[in-house]
């Protein structure tokens, strides 16, 4: 019943709020916000339609009083090769992070599910080490991962990991998703375990009542609540691995090399090509745009869950 | 219901032992490839991997000069290039994921891997071509103690002012001999114009500001000589002392003059918001008359347009051309920079590759790359194969004995050191005071 009484107290501030975003001076505030916010981009998008003579010597602002309009730059994005075409980086890129992003969810939930809802000993202090494993750096795991990789695991002698052969280091994947995998769980872990947490204890109960065990429980009721918490965890995740360099330089090599490196390859060595990286932005920003979009219900759902409930 | 459970736990299982063996097929044999192909001594049909910081075009045509012998021997190099090169090898050092080849760009850098003790000696074929076709000045380069664990590759030189041979015929004025002349040239050119004569761009990202410094060291070399060069680059002569101190008063009454720059792009401050390459746009458009860059600035003239809209033509009767800073006082000096092979691996195959990038052969190759900007230290190299009249004259004066060559200081200096003499110099065009500037540089050596 407590609860009751706190959502009464809670309503008024909560509606107090919601006029005051309502208003006519927030929504010019929002609009303010979201014209100078979207500027940038605009201008370079505008941009990665001009000749490189215009991007080299004037802003883009001048475009409006000397329209030209041109798709060189896309053409020589598209046409420039670095070891690897940008086609095949594209490619690269995809194979990179749809298992970057899908290995750490599965993981991920069954970890929280675990956490939230198996009562073992240590469970909380488990959950706390896990949370606290967000501040460790990912540059602090680039030497250790590395050597992890080419020298492999052995335990007095017993080979429990061989290690990667250089040319898998070069042209395979593992490594690189392995490396995403580690870095991401520890966030996975904690946002997918909030999410499972908040599943009323009567409605996990009634299913146990009705005979479910664990995997049914897991399957049946756990994942189809936490579905907006996985879908924005998903554009999260993805968007971090599509736009990560770091990991990307470190750990592929030529052949194995995703759109990021390419984009910054595309200046060339001295930079003087640097007009391209207009088209570039664009070329690369499409299937992030694509999957954010076909996602977004689930990310605003997602971002909201649990805020208000009660 | 115990059967429900035990299906979830069994496919639990599955996809983990799934997801295992998918990271388990990546490896063909236990630990490092190569050691199939170290026992057989014939070295066809390998893969020698090389690292270094050229990407994009200027990758591509560096894989060019070596692919017809790669193919000719059957060895594949499979060459990556990263533009935190200089940052990424010491990661990959540490954890030991190690190219057969890296290319170092600065000698320095190239003496802390060889520190870490995973770079190889050359072999002695390879050494043997290296006495062979460098001078004694290039090879040092690449000498750690008295061990030769470097090639030189490709070089480059500095301190070219580039101008327009048709502008310089209206005004009727010649290219200058001495420093001297080319302030009364500037001068000259500004009563003509009533414009600013000079541009320069120091905007490099990470590393804006090495434009400048180069200037800076180009000055010192030619003023105070090698002797006082090699002491300031290991930090006998300091900043604050009177040569470097006269080179940025020197290049001050060009660079802080309103009157001189910044052509094309605006004020004096518009040199360090402008991209080092992008002064290739007024010079060939004609709105600057002179700036100082490497040869490497013929590179941004193919996309720059001329005031009629054509293509510059680069020669010395054309549009742009470009002749070495004129010296301060007393002999030719050249400032340069080059890159340096060093192998992480003594594979046979990694052995022949060296030797081969150390020949005269693949100098040769090298600077006929098509399009490209290439030049070599290798004094076996047939400096009539190349088409470019300037590259040509840049090679005559690297392997020429009698030139005082010194690489170019920051590059030679300790990381942090290099660091502030960048920003110091930014901050100097920016308008702070010369004396606290240096004072600032100097300061760097401690962290040193």
């Amino acid at each position: 019943m407590s609860t009751l009484t706190a959502v009464s107290a809670s309503h008024r501030p909560h509606r107090r709020t919601h006029q005051v975003l309502s208003s006519p001076w927030a929504t010019a505030g929002a609009i303010i916000i979201a014209v100078v916010w979207t500027l940038p981009t605009f201008g370079l998008f505008l941009s990665s339609f001009r000749p490189a003579d215009d991007i080299t010597t004037s802003g883009w602002w001048t475009f409006f009083a000397h329209p030209q309009v041109t798709l060189s730059n896309y053409a020589q994005t598209l046409d420039f090769t670095s070891g690897i075409s940008v086609i095949k980086a594209l490619l690269n890129s995809i194979t990179i992070t749809l298992p970057a992003a899908i290995i750490p969810i599965v993981l991920g939930l069954l970890a929280a599910y675990a956490l939230a809802w198996i009562d073992f000993k240590g469970r909380n202090i488990l959950f706390i080490a896990i949370f606290a494993l967000q501040i460790v750096p990912l540059q602090m795991l680039l030497v250790p991962l590395l050597k992890l990789y080419t020298g492999g695991v052995s335990v007095g002698g017993l080979h429990l990991f061989p290690g990667f052969a250089a040319n898998s280091l070069s042209n395979g994947f593992a490594q690189v998703w392995i490396t995403h995998t580690m870095s991401a769980l520890p966030l996975a872990i904690f946002m997918l375990h909030n999410s499972l947490a908040a599943i009323p204890t009567s409605v996990m109960e009634a299913a146990q009542i009705d005979g479910a065990g664990h995997g049914q429980v897991f399957f049946r009721v756990a994942l189809p609540l936490a579905t907006p918490t996985i879908a924005s965890y998903a554009i999260f995740q993805f968007l971090w691995v599509w736009n990560d360099l770091l990991v990307a330089t470190i750990f592929t090599s030529g052949q194995n090399a995703p759109i990021t490196k390419m984009l910054s390859d595309l200046s060339g060595v001295y930079g003087q090509q640097w007009y391209l990286l207009t088209a570039g932005t664009f070329l690369a920003i499409i299937v992030p745009l694509i999957v954010f979009f076909a996602l977004q219900r689930f990310f605003v759902r997602g971002l909201l869950a649990g805020s208000t409930k009660g | 219901m115990a059967k429900n459970r035990l299906i979830y736990g069994a496919s639990i299982a599955a996809a983990l032992a799934l997801a295992l063996a998918g990271c388990a097929s990546d490896q063909p044999s236990a630990n490092n490839s190569g050691d199939s192909s170290s026992g057989a001594g014939n070295a066809a049909g390998a893969t020698v991997t090389m690292y270094g910081t050229p990407i994009g075009d200027e990758a591509a045509q560096w894989e060019a000069s070596w692919e017809a012998w790669g193919k000719a021997n059957g060895i594949t190099i499979q060459y990556t290039g990263d533009r935190d090169f200089t940052t990424n090898i010491s990661t990959k050092i540490q954890g030991n994921s190690l190219p057969d080849i890296a290319v170092f760009a600065q000698p320095g850098l190239m003496k802390a891997a060889v520190d870490t003790g995973k770079v190889k000696p050359l072999d002695a074929t390879t050494l043997s071509e290296v006495k062979k076709n460098f001078s004694e000045d290039w090879q040092s380069y690449g000498t750690v103690g008295s061990q030769q664990y470097a090639v030189p590759l490709d070089a480059a030189v500095k301190g070219y002012i580039w101008y327009s041979p048709a502008q310089f015929a209206s005004w009727g004025v010649s290219v200058p001999k001495t420093w001297d002349e080319m302030m009364t040239l500037t001068q000259t050119i500004r009563d003509k114009t009533s414009k600013p004569v000079w541009c320069a761009g120091f905007n490099s990202g990470d590393s804006s500001g090495w434009p400048g410094t180069d200037q800076i060291a180009e000055y010192v070399l030619s003023a105070s000589g090698g002797d006082t060069y090699d002491k300031w680059v290991s930090g006998d002569v300091k900043f604050t002392d009177q040569p470097i101190v006269d080179a940025y008063t020197a290049l001050g009454k060009i660079l802080l003059n309103p009157d001189y720059v910044n052509a094309g792009f605006g004020d004096v401050a518009s040199i360090n918001s402008t991209a080092f390459g992008d002064v290739a746009i007024p010079l060939a458009s004609g709105e600057c008359a002179l700036t100082n860059q490497a040869t490497f600035l013929q590179a941004s003239f193919s996309t720059a347009k001329t005031a009629a809209g054509a293509t510059p033509k680069v020669a010395p009767d054309g549009d742009i051309w470009a002749f070495m800073m004129p010296p301060v006082a007393g002999k030719a000096t050249a400032m340069g920079s080059g890159d340096f092979a060093a192998a992480f691996s003594d594979r046979p195959e990694v052995q022949k590759v060296m030797a081969y990038l150390a020949s005269a052969d693949y100098a040769n190759s090298l600077i006929t790359v098509p399009n490209a900007t290439f030049i070599t230290a290798n004094q076996g190299v047939d400096v009539s194969k190349e088409a470019n009249p300037l590259l040509a004259g840049a090679i005559t004066t690297l392997t020429d004995p009698q030139t005082t060559f010194r690489f170019g200081a920051g590059d030679a200096m300790p990381a942090v050191v290099q660091q502030a003499f960048w920003r110091g110099t930014v901050d100097w065009i920016n308008g702070s005071d010369q004396a606290t500037v240096l004072g600032q540089m100097q300061a760097a050596w401690v962290d040193a």
